[in-house]
């Protein structure tokens, strides 16, 4: 591990800017950075922009969720969508039935997700591969009949209503919603950027590289597994939230089989182990349906009926494609082009030597095959 | 009394058919490990092209053989162009790849004919039989799911165990490399594989379509069905199919008739949960230590 130098050090060893050790104050300057950023970005753009900004910054959150439980610990999920839906609903109800301001009312909500996130998650630890995609899949699609069932709690398809908070009176609604959306998402990957440096993160990978490897060096592997599980959920739900915020009503049309597409194809796009690939994922997510997949149709004179399915054409498309030629991502691949840069201006041997994308990435989604692999991940695996 | 005994009347149908979904996922499963997420959307395109053909003017038959010759087709291709790359890769890639195509599909048939809802004829009255005074909600059509299905499973039946074909077949399933270095051609057989689950699905989805209506995503739920019964059953047992999906059926049914329809969906989940809780390799299947 030491003999190959973090992209971003190695470039930084070189000039005379150089990043906090710490991964605390690592992350929390970058969330700062990102966040002063964010702030003239939402100032520059227009209103409706700003909306958009503020998907984004949802859907990275949920984004970050999934790669949690599925590049991070290896556990694959289809239901997060279901999750999210378990969030806005929560948000729903505690707006209909409560007069508690936002803050209290998404600490409830990120807490019942959580929740939610163990009822499946304790099943789900006895559960592999197929098994486990198969009932995550059943919750996305069997949750949202649950509010059909129960109308009278849930609003039926109406649903209920959650309108955005209302800010300060010299900022417009869509920027002040953007602002909270940001400030929970970088909140978010800055908590998560530091799980995944700490013992927590080193188990999670520990288990999705090799569970009984994981379980004899101490780790309880079934505890791991819920536990990335409840934080992937309060993810989804967090985001579920603010998604419910930006639409203003909740109702079980907002959480169809394909949000739950959506996100796996954001995560797969963005690059299944990475937190920074997030943020690639939800533009893409946010952007591919609404206006991308729209100018595409629109430019091939196509008729309605296409415009309106193109993006999920796409976003399965991007599935079975990525599947098939490239595992690693936008993410993966911008991190191989710092590395050869990285490699280029260094002289340092080790990480001069031409390394094939995946082994760099470590094993993710695109893990190689127990006898693939080469010298360094097999490296790597011993710790050297 | 008579409710009960046709809610369990048509849970009996209904099972036969979400075994039928789940002896396609379990043909797939037990010779690649890869559970076919698309196999209801693959199914579901099959079901437009029979629809086409019925539009023709031939024959429900005629489309059924047809649909069934596309299902064969469809899925030999879908194994031999997506699934061989990936064969050997973790298996994330495949649930993953699958999953996609079946959005994929869904997309396609959604930008070709819409989300219009259309009838597809059964081939038998639908409507329930007079048994002495009492009206029995067994129609026809159901004894002919009922027949169908079970014809399907004995034509699999006597494939796996009376023919040379399906004996290499199990091989395959059994152990691929002894059996490659016996001398069966491994490919071409899981190719096979893939061709008659997709034309389980097909049948399926063919039963599945008169009662309900054909639109884009109407083996959505079916396929979480025929996944529950192939858990309930063993995911690599056929015969645990026919009995997951009689008792996916039966449970579905009772949940949905006492409780409420739209309940149907979290009691599949439960019944997977609780399955998974206490017999988690399901009733049926082989015994079998995961690899270290």
């Amino acid at each position: 591990m030491n003999a190959v130098k973090r992209p971003v050090q190695a470039l930084a060893a070189k000039s005379w800017f150089r990043w906090p050790r710490q991964p605390m104050l690592r992350h929390g300057l970058f969330a700062l950075l990102a966040g002063v950023g964010f702030y003239f970005l939402t100032n520059w753009l227009s209103a409706f922009n700003d909306y958009e900004v503020g998907q984004i910054a949802f859907y990275a959150i949920a984004l970050a969720g999934v790669t949690l439980l599925t590049g991070i610990t290896g556990q694959i999920s289809l239901g997060n969508g279901g999750f999210m839906a378990v969030g806005a609903f929560t948000l729903a109800l505690l707006y209909t039935h409560t007069t508690w301001n936002l803050v209290p009312e998404l600490a409830v909500v990120i807490v019942v997700s959580a929740l939610a996130g163990a009822v499946i998650g304790f099943p789900a630890t006895r559960l592999r591969g197929p098994y486990l995609a198969g009932m995550t899949l059943t919750v996305a699609v069997g949750l949202p009949y649950l509010t059909n069932q129960y109308e009278s709690i849930f609003g039926g398809d109406q649903g209920l209503p959650t309108p955005p908070p209302t800010g300060p009176s010299n900022v417009n609604p869509e920027q002040w919603l953007a602002w909270i959306q940001l400030l929970c998402a970088l909140i978010v990957l800055v908590l998560l950027g530091n799980l995944l440096r700490s013992r927590f993160g080193r188990s999670f990978r520990a288990v999705r590289d090799d569970e009984i490897a994981a379980s004899l060096a101490g780790i309880n592997v079934s505890r791991t597994k819920v536990i990335a599980f409840m934080v992937s959920a309060a993810c989804a739900g967090l985001a579920g939230g603010l998604l419910a915020l930006s639409a203003g009503v909740t109702n079980s049309a907002e959480f169809p089989l394909a949000l739950s597409i959506y996100l796996l194809a954001g995560v797969v796009l963005g690059g299944t182990g990475s937190l920074m690939g997030v943020w690639w994922g939800a533009i893409v997510v946010v952007y591919l349906p609404s206006e991308w997949a729209m100018d595409l149709a629109s430019d091939f004179h196509a008729n309605s009926l296409v415009s309106a399915n193109l993006a999920i054409i796409i976003f399965g498309l991007v599935l079975v494609v990525m599947m098939l030629v490239a595992p690693s991502g936008i993410q993966g691949g911008i991190r191989w082009v710092v590395r050869r840069l990285a490699a280029y201006f260094s002289s340092d041997p080790v990480t001069n030597m031409s390394l094939p994308l995946q082994e760099l990435n470590g094993p993710g989604i695109g893990k190689p095959t127990e006898n693939g692999g080469g010298p360094v991940a097999a490296a790597e695996k011993q710790g050297v | 009394m008579q409710f009960f005994l046709n809610i369990t009347l048509g849970g009996i149908a209904n099972g036969m058919i979400v075994a039928a979904v789940a002896l396609g996922l379990v043909l797939i499963f037990r010779a690649t490990n890869i559970v076919n997420f698309a196999q209801g959307a693959m199914a579901m395109i099959t079901t437009y092209v029979a629809y086409a053909i019925l539009h023709q003017g031939v024959d429900y038959w005629v489309a059924l053989i047809c649909a069934l010759a596309v299902g064969l087709l469809f899925g030999s291709v879908v194994q031999f162009v997506l699934i061989r790359p990936i064969q050997n890769k973790s298996p994330l890639n495949a649930i993953i790849l699958t999953f996609g195509f079946l959005i994929f599909l869904e997309g396609v048939a959604g930008a070709i004919w819409g989300s219009t809802t259309r009838t597809y004829p059964a081939p038998f009255s639908e409507f329930g039989q007079k048994l002495g005074t009492t009206q029995i909600a067994f129609s026809p059509f159901d004894v002919y799911i009922l027949v169908s299905v079970l014809a399907l499973m004995g034509i699999m039946l006597v494939l796996f165990r009376a023919t040379n074909l399906g004996l290499r077949m199990r091989a395959v399933a059994f152990a691929p490399e002894a059996a490659r270095l016996l001398g069966v051609r491994v490919q071409p057989l899981l190719t096979l594989g893939w061709a008659l689950a997709a034309a389980a699905g097909v049948l399926a989805a063919l039963l599945v379509v008169p009662t309900s209506s054909l639109t884009p995503n109407f083996m959505d739920v079916i396929l979480i069905y025929g996944f529950t019964a192939a858990v309930v059953g063993g995911l690599d047992s056929p015969v645990g199919a026919l009995v997951g999906g009689l008792i996916t059926g039966l449970s579905l049914a009772w949940v949905g008739g006492y409780l409420g329809g739209s309940l149907e969906p979290m009691a599949a989940l439960a019944l997977v949960i609780v399955s998974l809780m206490i017999r988690p390799e399901g009733l049926f299947a082989r015994p079998a230590a995961r690899r270290v």
